[in-house]
């Protein structure tokens, strides 16, 4: 066991994923001299040269576009942008583009691209550099996504994403960039859509990705002192997701609370939310409660945004709702 | 610095002499082709939207004549002499427009998605514009993997006025990029002319990036392809060039368009500029005979007609074979 931060984490990944296939290319903006706006890809440069990883000028649309062409004539492109805010001026390639190809021309080809881009508050961003947009994405058919919530699963995810044949977004928090955590030494590539089971429970389950993930945990530990029982599972991808697993614990746990940072309203959990009451009707003895930011834009003051963030006060009263 | 003009004209007219035959029958496929998507589409058997390129073959034809295989093209809205100039198959072509499952595209596509990877041909695109920076990053992969191998964006006038034209020129500039820009500037996009739309030329916008420039007559095939040759040759050793190529647009933005919007002089002008006419006429005080031209369009309407019986006797799609082609299943990169 080492242990290393999350943003090491991506910087293994990308380093891996670059030296076991030769066809994988990173770029970006400041991703190669400076090594990342936040230090993902510092040193790859050095060790794989500026054919295999450069910068881009600010051009978000022609960056992704690229990356669609780039994946269309074989090369595996991992791009970064720079905020998650900043995938407005990619939609395009995205959603017209990447996500469309494998359909739209039969399955002639696919579009190996990866995505990576930090979201998340809590770091006095403010409006255009914190949001989670999540939910505009795993809406899109054609398109993947990953929100990995700790050391192992960003590294085991990044790397599934770089070998996906499929375009994949990796969203990451970026209040998790300097958590550290013990991995094993050799470490796993995670499967997409396979959610994990962090912590086993018999009176709710608790649902989420990313960063909320620790809220649900620490909510857990609180539970327990006060004697509830709580599941919390990691979803790690939100598309797909893994319907199954979260099904399998609702059915022993007959309650759910679905926990994101993104905005609730339309937001991520309304999915899970609304699969579960079709899906999983027979199996609730309690409303499904969603706990997400509420709708107004990333405040900056921290008085504003401490407010606006899910927390785990927020998370054991959704609990005690669905208990009630 | 600014961009250079390249004169090639003079250079490429000594080398290797345009094979306008070849050329010919190119665009007579797209020409006669176009004619009968426009009688299948007023019948009701091509179903969306069509836009075709009747006037504007000689672009396609010269430009595709001096491409491999392994060059990439990614083309617009108005594709299908992009399409059937790099070689599409032409059954294959008619399937995907007519929504079979043999289609290219097993009926999931269509005119505006076209597609065909095994020849290069990056797709047909209902995005104005977009095409310009898939032709960027296939480039850029040219370049790493297949040094001396190009990809070509064509755009209408219209993208002029699109964002991303500048990001992928300057990319393309910055990077010395092997990407040709083929701009077919037929003065309307949709129902509106040019000139009421854009403020600079691709001249001038060109020099801004130090990005070699060219203007051609869009209309005369054997013009097209001069030029084009040794602008590609430069494009395939040292990097990004543009090609305007000017050239008309006989028929309606979509076929059912009544093109109220346009003068009757202007229509009657474009006919006579008409670069499959131009072409016949030099090909016939040179080289061929009216029997040998007779015949090659007898061959050209045959395949077409071969490739609709066969469209025509295709298969709807699958529902269920398209839900799987969304994405792979999940678990799928699993070790
Ligand atoms: C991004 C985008 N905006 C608008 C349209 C609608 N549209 C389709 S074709 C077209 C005109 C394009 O003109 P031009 O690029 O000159 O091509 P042409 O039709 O003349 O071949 C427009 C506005 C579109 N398809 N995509
Ligand atoms: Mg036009």
């Amino acid at each position: 066991m080492t242990e290393i931060r999350y943003l090491r984490a991506i910087n293994m990944a990308l380093a891996d994923a670059m030296a076991e296939d030769d066809t994988v290319v990173v770029f970006g903006e400041d991703v190669s001299e400076a090594g990342g706006s936040f230090g993902a890809s510092r040193g790859l440069r050095d060790r794989f040269g500026p054919d295999r990883i450069f910068d881009t000028p600010i051009s978000e649309a022609a960056i992704a576009g690229a990356a669609v062409g780039v994946a269309m004539s074989g090369l595996r492109p991992v791009i970064e942008i720079m905020f998650m805010d900043f995938i407005t001026l990619t939609m395009d390639a995205l959603v017209n583009q990447a996500a469309k190809a494998r359909f739209m021309f039969g399955g002639q080809g696919s579009v190996p691209m990866v995505l990576r881009t930090p979201h998340g508050a809590g770091l006095g961003a403010g409006p255009q550099h914190s949001q989670c947009l999540e939910a505009w994405l795993a809406h899109v058919p054609g398109l993947k996504v990953v929100c990995p919530s700790d050391p192992a699963s960003a590294y085991g995810l990044l790397r599934a994403a770089i070998r996906d044949p499929d375009p994949v977004i990796m969203v990451e928090n970026k209040a998790l960039y300097g958590m550290k955590a013990e991995v094993a030494d050799e470490l796993p590539v995670l499967p997409i859509g396979k959610a994990a089971i962090l912590r086993r429970g018999k009176e709710v389950t608790l649902v989420s990705y990313g960063a909320s993930v620790h809220i649900c945990s620490a909510a857990a530990a609180q539970l327990e002192a006060d004697g509830i029982s709580a599941e919390v599972i990691d979803l790690r991808s939100l598309q797909p997701w893994d319907e199954a697993t979260v099904l399998e614990s609702l059915s022993s746990t007959h309650r759910l609370v679905v926990v994101h940072e993104a905005v609730e309203a339309f937001g991520p959990g309304a999915e899970i939310a609304a699969r579960m009451a079709d899906v999983g009707f027979d199996e609730l003895d309690g409303p499904i409660v969603r706990v997400g930011a509420p709708f107004m834009p990333v405040p900056f003051s921290k008085a504003l945004e401490g407010r606006y963030l899910p927390d785990a006060a927020k998370v054991v009263a959704a609990v005690r709702r669905t208990l009630a | 610095m600014s961009a250079k003009p390249m004169n090639t004209s003079r250079r490429a007219q000594a080398g290797k002499a345009v094979d306008l035959p070849a050329l010919y029958k190119s665009m007579l496929l797209i020409r006669r082709t176009e004619e009968r998507l426009a009688t299948l589409f007023a019948d009701g058997e091509v179903p969306g939207f069509i836009h075709l390129s009747i006037g504007q073959e000689a672009v396609s034809a010269g430009v595709m004549s001096n491409l491999t295989k392994a060059d990439t093209i990614a083309s617009t809205h108005r594709g299908h002499g992009h399409a059937l100039a790099k070689g599409l198959s032409l059954e294959g072509f008619f399937s995907e427009l007519l929504a079979r499952r043999e289609g290219l595209c097993q009926g999931r596509g269509g005119s505006m998605h076209v597609a065909d990877m095994s020849v290069g041909m990056l797709g047909a695109n209902g995005i104005v514009g977009a095409g310009l920076s898939i032709a960027l990053g296939s480039a850029l992969a040219h370049k790493r993997l297949r040094p001396g191998t190009i990809a070509v964006a064509f755009f209408g006038d219209g993208a002029l006025a699109e964002g991303l034209l500048h990001e992928t020129l300057n990319m393309a500039a910055l990077w010395k990029l092997p990407l040709l820009f083929v701009c077919e500037n037929n003065g309307w996009s949709e129902f509106l002319p040019s000139e009421k739309q854009i403020a600079f030329t691709l001249e001038r916008l060109s020099a801004a990036y130090a990005i070699p420039y060219e203007r051609v007559d869009g209309n005369d095939a054997e013009a097209v392809a001069l030029r084009s040759r040794e602008i590609i040759e430069a494009v395939r050793r040292s990097g990004p060039a543009v090609l305007e190529c000017a050239t008309v647009r006989v028929r309606g933005h979509f076929e059912g368009d009544a093109q109220k919007y346009r003068d009757r002089a202007d229509l009657e002008d474009v006919a006579k500029v008409d670069p499959i006419m131009r072409c016949e006429a030099v090909l016939k005080k040179t080289r061929m005979s009216d029997e040998a031209l007779q015949a090659l369009d007898a061959d050209v309407r045959s395949a077409i007609e071969n490739a609709i019986s066969v469209a025509r006797a295709g298969q709807d799609p699958d529902f269920e074979r398209a839900r799987e082609d969304v994405y792979t299943p999940q678990g799928f990169a699993s070790p």
